[in-house]
């Protein structure tokens, strides 16, 4: 970990007409890091990662990406809104997996994979598949290459769908709630791959999740949302061991509870 | 119904084309009313792909146009849905050459029907781009696609499947509107028809065949947007191979 953040949001705020989602976010972000993102439903926590990957523009504030702004550029010396080209070229660096899976139907598990490496990245159709090839297999799907989403498990689906993402070669993941469609039975080898993927990787990943034992055993920083705010951040073994924040705890013993 | 049982229909109304002329008071009549079954299938098909081509662009230009080409495509869409197809054939028969554009009744027809089955088609079309999933499109952006790539490759594959079943209703009804090409004369089926009829006075074995034979290009129609139906949802299970 170095200390210039890879993701830094600078009061970043997002409304939704009257509601306000996210109230002036800051979030330091740094290279490597495990950050895991929890909090009761309507907390913005999912939006933040929505900005993230340009799917919801901000209302205030800048996002910056490796030191560039995101969701603006420079123009003489000043921020303006980003345009199409711009949010495309800082965009490359992130990819993003999704709760409901979002593979394209009409495609096997391989042609998912190879689709955006050949048609953004202009990669020849062997390179891309044996990058492919690669990830399949490290997400345990060698066999069901030329399987077609509706012919696989949720499990299996959401693994294409990290595997899709990481052919791009992102710097930053995202998880968005990646565990929450799945039937209890599957979760695991999900988390299986992405635990993989966090010691063999030097990836930067940001993950919402509900999944309380997996972020206290995985990530490195949990941040606690609540009404658009940070509540409290800190340590795993700090934020789940001794919670300072009165809003943490009734949340905390909520979802222990709940088992 | 089934796909095996429209063929049965096409086969069983071939047959009884067949077996109608062998009998002299009808054969007679047959090879003239082929002839315009003939014209009546080629304004069809080529109205057919001239509709799809205008469906589509004018379902994209609505939805993801500037917005002058959103109202280009919105113009042409009220206009063609809105007036009557046969008002549209004399409009661009009897109208345009007033201003010096003179086409031939045969482009005309083509033009006039295939432009209204269209604008038609175009709200069929944008019915079925816009019930893709968000997730499509948020997955696509999430790998950093184009917007052209995001329709090109995800979106419009997906799309497709479900424009196939009402473009199907609409192409019948293209191959039923070529009866209106005998009002800027040209010898259609329907025209035939019609002036056997009024020579000869035999009604009965003249719509007979008639009726049989539309029945015949519409069951075509249908058993081939079944079949693309059944490919395509197969595609959609199937895609770009590898």
């Amino acid at each position: 970990m170095t200390d210039k953040p890879i993701v830094r949001f600078d009061k970043v705020s997002k409304r939704y007409g009257p509601l306000t989602v996210l109230d002036s976010l800051e979030l330091d972000i740094f290279r490597g890091e495990k950050v895991a993102i929890i909090g009761p439903s309507g907390s913005g926590k999912t939006t933040v990662l929505r900005m993230l990957m340009t799917l919801e523009t901000i209302d205030d504030g800048v996002i910056w990406v490796d030191g560039e702004p995101l969701t603006h550029m420079e123009r003489n010396g000043k921020l303006v809104r980003a345009d199409q080209a711009h949010i495309r070229k800082i965009r490359a660096r992130i990819g993003m997996v999704f709760q409901s899976f979002n593979l394209f139907p009409h495609m096997t598990a391989m042609a998912n994979c190879i689709e955006a490496p050949m048609t953004v990245l202009g990669m020849k159709r062997q390179d891309a598949e044996a990058r492919a090839a690669d990830l399949l297999d490290m997400v345990g799907l060698a066999q069901k290459k030329e399987h077609y989403p509706s012919q696989l498990s949720g499990g299996q689906q959401q693994r294409v769908a990290i595997a899709r993402a990481l052919a791009m070669r992102p710097k930053i993941m995202l998880f968005d709630e990646v565990t929450s469609a799945l039937d209890p039975e599957l979760v695991g080898e999900v988390l299986q791959v992405i635990r993989k993927l966090g010691s063999e990787h030097d990836l930067t990943m940001l993950m919402v999740t509900h999944q309380m034992g997996f972020a206290k055993e995985f990530a490195d920083r949990i941040c606690f949302f609540y009404q658009g705010k940070i509540c409290e951040q800190g340590h795993p073994k700090e934020f789940f061991g001794s919670p300072k924040n009165d809003r943490t705890k009734q949340f905390l013993h909520a979802v222990l509870e709940a088992g | 119904m089934g796909i095996r049982t429209l063929i049965v229909m096409l086969v069983a109304s071939l047959l009884v084309i067949a077996i109608l002329a062998t009998q002299p008071a009808y054969s007679l009549f047959l090879p003239q009313l082929l002839e315009g079954a003939l014209l009546t299938a080629q304004i069809t098909v080529l109205g057919a792909l001239l509709a799809v081509v205008m469906g589509v662009l004018a379902a994209l230009g609505k939805l993801y146009g500037p917005a002058p080409v959103r109202w280009l495509a919105n113009i042409y869409i009220e206009i063609f849905r809105g007036t009557s197809a046969l008002v549209q054939l004399f409009w661009l028969f009897f109208v345009l050459p007033q201003f010096g554009i003179s086409l031939e009744a045969y482009t005309v027809a083509v033009l006039a029907l295939g432009l209204n089955i269209g604008a038609y088609g175009a709200e069929c079309a944008r019915g079925a781009i816009t019930s893709v999933a968000r997730g499509q499109w948020e997955a696509a952006t999430a790998l950093n696609m184009t917007r052209g790539q995001m329709l090109r490759r995800i979106i419009l594959p997906q799309a497709f499947v479900a424009m196939i079943p009402p473009w199907g209703n609409l192409f019948i009804e293209l191959l039923k509107s070529t009866a209106l090409v005998s009002l800027i004369t040209l010898s259609d089926l329907a025209f035939k028809a019609q002036e056997m009829n009024q020579t000869t006075m035999k009604t009965i074995p003249i719509f007979t065949l008639v009726l049989v034979i539309y029945l015949a290009m519409s069951l075509v129609i249908t058993i081939g947007m079944r079949y693309l139906e059944g490919r395509a949802s197969r595609g959609l299970a199937r895609g770009r191979t590898v």
